[in-house]
């Protein structure tokens, strides 16, 4: 696999990326908005993911409708989601097909209609679908867990809203927010596939130049103060099953030292997957793994760290053993990290990780959606950069920084402990 | 416009050119389809294996013996096989469905010696170690606690026990909490011994090698592989069919969202008007945002965030089903808008322009699938479990194509009998 990509920045700031791939005839289009749950605030909650909606429900020259069966009709797979930093769309055609995702990504850029009654029925759709993810305990907890970690920095909501402000948020609200983050100089378009680099950049110029910059955008700038002390949490729900999530307050994935975090994740809970299409691997031989799923601690254990602009948190999920409580499960896991903390880890440890690393990306790059994927998502948080290096920064890695880490960010005073316990008394 | 920014259009769908296919002596079938350009090999394979063969007493046995067959072999232990797999960022694991046992894994390509060795020594001499089981069994439990719990869960495991009354089919494959707390460790075993062998293995490997050197790999690690008296899967009694339309609910308190299911027998898959509904299903609830049924659904009414129509067609018999998330309250609301849907489809049919549309979108679509290494090994098993043909994504083209708007407007009819439907839902 080659790295090799072509990087253009618009007359209008719009940064295009574009990466030759000839080995199927596919093309894969992304364009991605630098605005996420993060730039909402308090009453406008969820606004960020419903103006992703609206950018399905039409523009003049493509309404509503017909869209989606122009896609469809060539073949394509197209989808969009929003995240705590970012919004993205994409459009995966046949080659030959490329032009209309590129025409539709250029025309939704600014002239989505968000028409009243298209308003009106995506608010009862998205209601339902925040319903669906109130039907999992672990979206309850997971809640309140965000809730309690950021008090001050926009992160401390959900990507779908708070239930409050999907009633009450306007269209007005939605076409404002629209305007302000649709704009080039806040998106990156990210191409792979089967194509011309120079045929593709004329195209774009003719396409998505005609949109004119958007004044510099204020970004709220709220910091998280320094948490005084571990914070504890407990909800109640309905079910059998018992959940314990530990989150650690870590940085940001452009930090220095999320190289030795990401070796560190390696260890305790198996190599994450950053694919967003391309699979991982499984976790049977973690620390964590042997220590809590092996020894009946917990049934399932799991974690790793969302890769953010601003700090985030590192999570530890774990469905608790039946024949355990949530403490026995926690004790178990403090062992875990104080064992990585005190006793230096072995060079070889840190050489699987790296093997591990290196499969995952394996896997992803047979993807040529993924490949375009990365292109743009490493874009958000850091540069392309960050993703072509990745590895190299890994095999740097010593077993002392692995320990630094480890007693730099795994400290309780650090911590949020959340507990989901079944509603006693319930059939 | 429609300049030509692709450079290459080159012929990428797989056919008999560049699939291998070879059956060892021993009974296995394996095909192989070379892909140079990622270090990365995906394998995926099945045997008659299935929930077919357990007791009333003892469902989930099927699905326990899979996850059970990495827990401990002869030579390993469970830390020890999944040691040497993640060492190398290497994947395998075993599934479990009505007829086969599956399985699938991966790795770079240097490391399929590896595979080939864990795949061969679960496949073959497991030990099911009572301890291990019962870690095992716990955590089967808890996943039936979680089943429990889930709408969606609910209203499919609902719709089949609807569908197929006191039919084998109509059993959930992992079980209930009293058949998972019946099975024994002899039962394991003896399940083990009885149905796993090379007869009727299928294995497909896609990647960085050569078929030579698949072929050579294999039948080192699986070409000693000999089982006398393999069970062959019990006759089965003939599908009741659903004369009147049948309810059930299932209350589960404290949840926001109900999910529903409504559906009907479908076709098989090597039915010949399997195409027919295939293309009618797309229509109603698969095309652009979710066809004809997300349109009413969720587009006009807003009532769901998913609302879908699927058609699934194994060997022996198939299922077509609308499923949708709603609140509570519009639960009635959503399943008369969709046997409005149903009724309209068995009545007019579908448009020139509607059947146009999914055809293209069927061909059109085609090279997406074979994107990875994955995609294109389930193909492959595909074309083996139903005998499609090796040259059948070549042909593909030309079969869509030529289903007519009779063809689908009578296959709606034979299948969709919007009086007999099976309705069943879950929520509070």
């Amino acid at each position: 696999m080659t790295n090799k990509i072509t990087q253009v920045i618009l007359k209008n700031g719009l940064k295009v990326m574009l990466k030759e791939i000839h080995t199927a005839p596919i093309i894969s289009s992304w364009v991605w908005y630098r605005v996420g749950s993060k730039d909402e605030v308090t009453g406008k909650t969820g606004i960020s993911h419903w103006v992703e909606h609206m950018q399905f429900k039409g523009t003049k020259k493509f309404p509503n409708g017909v869209l989606d069966k122009a896609i469809s009709r060539e073949g394509g797979s197209w989808n969009a989601f929003t995240y705590l930093d970012w919004t993205t769309y994409f459009e995966t055609m046949p080659a030959a097909k490329i032009d209309l995702a590129l025409r539709l990504e250029a025309d939704r850029m600014q002239n989505s209609l968000f028409k009243e009654e298209e308003v009106a029925s995506e608010r009862t759709v998205i209601i339902s679908e925040r319903e669906g993810q109130e039907n999992e305990p672990l979206f309850h907890l997971g809640e309140a867990m965000q809730q309690a970690t950021f008090r001050v920095h926009p992160y401390h909501h959900e990507v779908i809203g708070d239930m409050a402000d999907l009633h009450t948020l306007t269209r007005a609200d939605l076409y404002q927010h629209y305007r302000t983050y649709y704009v080039p100089n806040n998106a990156v378009m990210a191409i792979a596939g089967d194509f011309e680099t120079k045929a593709m950049l004329k195209r774009i110029k003719e396409l998505f130049e005609k949109n004119p910059a958007g004044k510099p955008i204020q970004r709220l700038k709220r910091s998280e103060p320094e948490q005084k002390g571990e914070l504890k949490l407990e909800i109640e729900g309905p079910g059998e099953t018992t959940y314990l999530q530990v989150s650690y307050r870590f940085p940001n994935a452009a930090h220095p030292d999320f190289f030795a975090l990401a070796v560190l994740d390696s260890l305790l809970s198996g190599a994450s997957n950053l694919n967003m299409f391309g699979g991982g691997i499984s976790h049977k031989t973690s620390r964590l793994y042997r220590a809590l799923v092996d020894r009946e601690f917990a049934v399932g254990a799991s974690g790793g760290a969302a890769v953010t602009i601003d700090p985030f948190v590192y999570s530890f999920n774990l469905t608790v053993h039946p024949k355990r409580t949530p403490a026995e499960t926690l004790a178990a896991l403090d062992e875990q990290i104080k064992l990585i903390q005190e006793k230096l880890v072995a060079k070889d440890e840190i050489t699987r990780a790296i093997k591990q690393a290196r499969a995952i990306f394996a896997y992803g790059s047979e993807n040529i959606t993924n490949q375009a994927f990365w292109l743009g998502f490493a874009e958000m948080f850091a540069t392309y950069e960050w993703f072509t290096t990745y590895l190299a920064k890994l095999s740097r890695i010593t077993p002392q920084d692995v320990q630094r880490v480890a007693r730099q960010y795994f400290q309780s005073k650090n911590r949020i402990v959340g507990v989901y316990l079944p509603k006693k008394g319930d059939a | 416009m429609a300049k030509p920014i692709s450079k290459t259009s080159k012929k990428s769908l797989p056919g008999p050119e560049d699939i291998f296919r070879a059956t060892l002596p021993n009974g296995i079938t394996l095909l192989v389809r070379s892909n140079f350009n990622s270090p990365s090999v995906s394998m995926s394979g099945y045997l008659p294996a299935g929930s077919i063969f357990e007791s009333a007493e003892k469902l989930g046995l099927a699905d326990f013996v899979s996850s059970a067959l990495m827990r401990g072999t002869q030579t390993q232990t469970f830390d020890s096989i999944y040691n040497k797999l993640e060492s190398v960022g290497a994947g395998l694991g075993f599934d479990s469905s009505v007829h086969t046992a599956s399985f699938g894994g991966r790795s770079l390509v240097e490391d399929l010696p590896l595979l080939l060795q864990l795949l061969s020594e679960s496949l073959r001499e497991p030990t099911f170690p009572k301890k291990e089981i019962e870690k095992l069994r716990a955590q089967l439990l808890t996943g039936l606690n979680i089943r429990a719990q889930d709408t969606a869960d609910m209203a499919a495991l609902n719709f089949d026990k609807l569908l197929y009354g006191d039919h084998p089919y109509s059993r959930p494959s992992d079980g209930y909490a009293e058949t998972i707390q019946a099975i024994t460790q002899a039962d394991l075993r003896e399940f083990h011994r009885r149905h796993f062998g090379p007869q009727g293995l299928v294995l497909a490997i896609v990647g960085a090698i050569t078929p030579k050197k698949a072929f050579d790999a294999v039948s080192r690690f699986l070409g000693g592989w000999q089982v006398t008296g393999q069970k062959e899967a019990p006759a089965l009694p003939p599908l009741k069919p659903i004369l009147k339309t049948v309810k059930r609910h299932q209350a589960i308190a404290d949840k926001s969202q109900s999910d529903l299911v409504i559906g009907v027998f479908g076709p098989r898959r090597k039915d010949p008007d399997f195409f027919a509904a295939s293309l009618a299903n797309s229509v109603l609830g698969q095309f652009g945002m979710m066809g004809r049924i997300g349109e009413v659904v969720r587009e006009k009414s807003g009532l769901a965030y998913y609302a879908y129509s699927s058609l699934s067609s194994g060997a022996y018999s198939g299922s077509w089903e609308v499923s949708a998330g709603v609140n509570p309250k519009n639960l009635q609301k959503a399943l008369d808008l969709i046997v409005k849907e149903l009724k309209r489809l068995t009545k007019d049919g579908v448009t020139k322009e509607e059947l146009a549309d999914s055809q293209a979108n069927y061909v059109g679509r085609l090279p997406l699938a074979f994107e990875s290494n994955g995609g294109v090994a389930g193909s492959l098993i595909n074309i083996e479990k139903y005998k499609l043909g090796l040259d059948f994504y070549q042909r593909y083209e030309g079969i869509v194509n030529g289903v007519t708007r009779a063809e689908v407007v009578e296959a709606a009819r034979k299948y969709l009998n919007p009086n007999a439907l099976v309705i069943s839902t879950a929520g509070p």
